[in-house]
């Protein structure tokens, strides 16, 4: 039997309680993460996409367990993080660090730099307190910062720099896998190049596998090996990076690429936009949840919630109207 | 008749008092827009786009900041000039705005037709009845459905497009000559950027509105800019028509900008490489490099980049400001 990747997550939920009417009284449930399943191997970056509320983030602090999933099951080394206690809990997160956008909301102010990036390794209980200070040196300069930034405090700090001292606190413990929520969004084009390729030697030092949660579609695409695609709660497309810019097999990956504007005026043109908005996560749309919007939705669409399909090579897609794969066991639409 | 400028900007320069002394956020700053043509202004956070955006409202906070010196000049008339109730006449009538984030200019406690109809009312001097019906025509523009509706009710009740949409609504309802979108589609998903920006096109081709749109996205300037100016720590580096700027940028700044996005069809696997980087980050602007300020971060930077380098013309339309242009 083949080696179980390094992260298995399997039909992983998040729901939330919510009071709805007038008083409160009708109790609702928000899905933001509805049922999604997904695997990552050692060393590989694995780019989970998709509009504000389809649930990315969410699913990317679920599996972490920074916040409570509701139900499903994620294996980080073939352990079951699901049925941890809180004591072997600590013992697995120094296997899986998350960067965040801002990192400043994340870094203790009153700390200096030096300090942050020796926190986790007090707090795992790693090497003395000579071996700390080696170590920390050792990351400042993998991040591109210098010693001397050690006796400093974030606020002295660029929005790139603090990026980089975040990176280097999330690497300290020595993780396999990394969940990067939107690292580089709130960077500036000119150092958002620099951060990116940051994380892509960090990634090759240390076979590190990444999940890059990020709406930026170029940036993914650089970044990433395969990618996912999310909209309300559920992956409607996972494939590789390439195939999934050349073949999108989902309407909805269709829509969102034609939608990236080009920086080519020569190649500007009247797209097809799609109307409407994303709906409500609360009440979602019956059947598959993009039918509304999308412009090859049939009846049923409207009733049958299409299930993820493998649609050969990789690449997989929750739509009834996808191409079969080639030369597989077709199933018979019944339209 | 469509080449005459509406609006021009000459030699302005903004300042703030900072705790680090005297920020130059714009520093002699000159663009211009003319009827229904937009602008495209780019820039990195810090480069005074906006700033100068906010100094052609006069909506700069006064202090810290302080508007030095130039002109702004809406059809020949310096609006700098202007008594604080002439300016009243102007913004939001003359000159329209929008913002990244159409919540915070939005007021929550009444409902969005309500703040259309006092735009009106206030500029136009409709009666209340005629105020509330270009409410709702103006909601029908800007395409939400439901204009009746939706007019009644308050800003939280609508999604981030749909405030947006309302917010270009109430920046056209006094069809103004020209229009100022500061980074308006930069809070939005791509899927409703797309949206925002071909409704911001069709307006434009209807009414011939003048648009200045501010935005860090090439992309978006590229889809929806005539020409460009790219700005650089207070300072105007490039101006040209997009075409030439994209095909042939002659700013080192400009084109660092350029390579150093990922793009859609750049390689992928083995060929693909590292983006290629800007070098440091943007000056704080109340300690600026002599000379050029993007010289510490330039790659063809030498000894002349001390001396701060004159705007030259290139090209028809197309300026830079480098001693090494086009190297």
């Amino acid at each position: 039997m083949a080696e179980e990747p390094l992260l298995v997550v399997r039909d992983l939920h998040k729901h939330y309680p919510v009071s709805a009417g007038l008083m409160g009284q009708v109790k609702m449930t928000l899905r933001a993460v509805d049922g999604i399943s997904f695997t990552l191997a050692r060393g590989e970056t694995l780019g989970l996409v998709g509009e504000s509320g389809c649930g990315k983030s969410t699913a990317g602090k679920a599996l972490m367990r920074l916040i409570e999933p509701t139900s499903g099951s994620v294996r980080l080394n073939g352990i079951e993080i699901t049925g941890l206690s809180r004591r072997e809990l600590h013992a697995q997160r120094r296997q899986m660090q998350a960067v965040f956008q801002d990192p400043y909301s994340s870094l203790n102010p009153k700390m200096t730099a030096g300090a942050l990036v020796a926190e986790p390794l007090i707090n795992f209980g790693l090497g003395n307190s000579a071996e700390r200070r080696a170590r920390v040196e050792d990351l400042f300069g993998r991040v591109g910062l210098r010693a001397g930034d050690m006796a400093k405090y974030p606020h002295e700090f660029s929005g790139g720099q603090r990026q980089r001292l975040g990176i280097a606190r999330a690497l300290a413990p020595g993780p396999t896998l990394v969940v990067g929520d939107e690292p580089v969004s709130a960077l500036d084009v000119s150092v958002q190049a620099q951060v990116v390729n940051l994380l892509v030697r960090l990634q090759r030092e240390f076979g590190l596998a990444y999940l890059f949660i990020a709406h930026d579609l170029a940036v993914v695409r650089h970044i990433s090996d395969r990618v996912a695609v999310m909209y309300l709660g559920r992956i409607v497309e996972l494939a590789p990076t390439a195939t999934l810019f050349a073949r999108p097999a989902h309407p909805y990956t269709q829509a969102l690429l034609e939608a990236i504007p080009i920086p080519d005026p020569r190649r500007r043109r009247s797209r097809a936009v799609l109307r409407g908005e994303v709906p409500s996560p609360i009440n979602p749309p019956s059947g598959c949840h993009f039918h509304p919007r999308c412009p090859i939705a049939t009846e049923r669409c409207r009733v049958e919630v299409p299930e993820l399909r493998d649609l050969g090579a990789g690449q997989s897609a929750a739509c009834h109207h996808a191409p079969a794969p080639p030369a597989a066991t077709r199933e018979t639409i019944s339209a | 008749m469509t080449d005459s400028p509406v609006l021009q900007i000459e030699d302005l320069r903004t300042q703030f008092l900072t705790h680090g002394g005297i920020a130059k956020a714009v520093d002699g700053v000159s663009y211009h827009v003319n009827r229904g043509e937009t602008l495209g202004v780019v820039g990195e956070s810090g480069c005074g786009k906006s700033v100068t955006a906010l100094s052609v409202m006069r909506l700069v906070p006064d202090p810290p900041g302080r508007i030095v010196s130039g002109r702004v000049l809406l059809h020949g008339q310096d609006l700098l000039e202007l008594d604080e109730a002439a300016m009243r006449r102007v913004r939001g009538n003359r000159i329209g705005m929008i913002f990244q984030e159409p919540m915070t200019s939005l007021n929550p406690v009444l409902t969005v037709g309500r703040q259309i109809e006092e735009v009106v009312a206030l500029h136009q001097n409709l009666p209340a009845r005629q105020a509330a019906e270009r409410a709702v025509e103006m909601l029908r523009l800007v395409q939400i459905p439901e204009p009746q509706r939706r007019a009644r009710e308050y800003p939280h009740q609508l999604s981030g497009g749909m405030r947006q949409r309302v917010m270009i609504a109430m920046a056209l309802s006094c069809n103004p000559e020209v229009l100022i979108a500061d980074e308006p589609t930069t809070a939005l998903d791509v899927t409703i950027q797309a949206q925002i920006l071909e409704l911001i096109r069709e307006i434009q081709q209807r009414t011939g509105t003048a648009i200045v749109l501010i935005t860090h996205d090439l992309g978006v300037i590229a889809e929806t800019a005539d020409r460009v100016v790219v700005m650089y720590a207070g300072k105007k580096v490039e101006e040209a028509p997009v075409t030439a700027l994209f095909d042939a940028p002659l700013h080192p700044y400009t084109r660092g900008l350029m390579v150093s996005m990922p793009r859609l069809d750049s390689p992928l696997g083995p060929e693909r490489g590292e983006l290629p980087e800007i070098p440091g980050m943007v000056p704080s602007l109340s300690a600026l490099p002599e000379g050029c300020r993007f010289a510490p971060r330039c790659p063809l930077a030498v000894q002349q980049c001390r001396e701060e380098p004159p705007l030259i013309e290139y090209a028809p339309g197309h300026v830079a400001a480098c001693w090494r242009a086009g190297e």
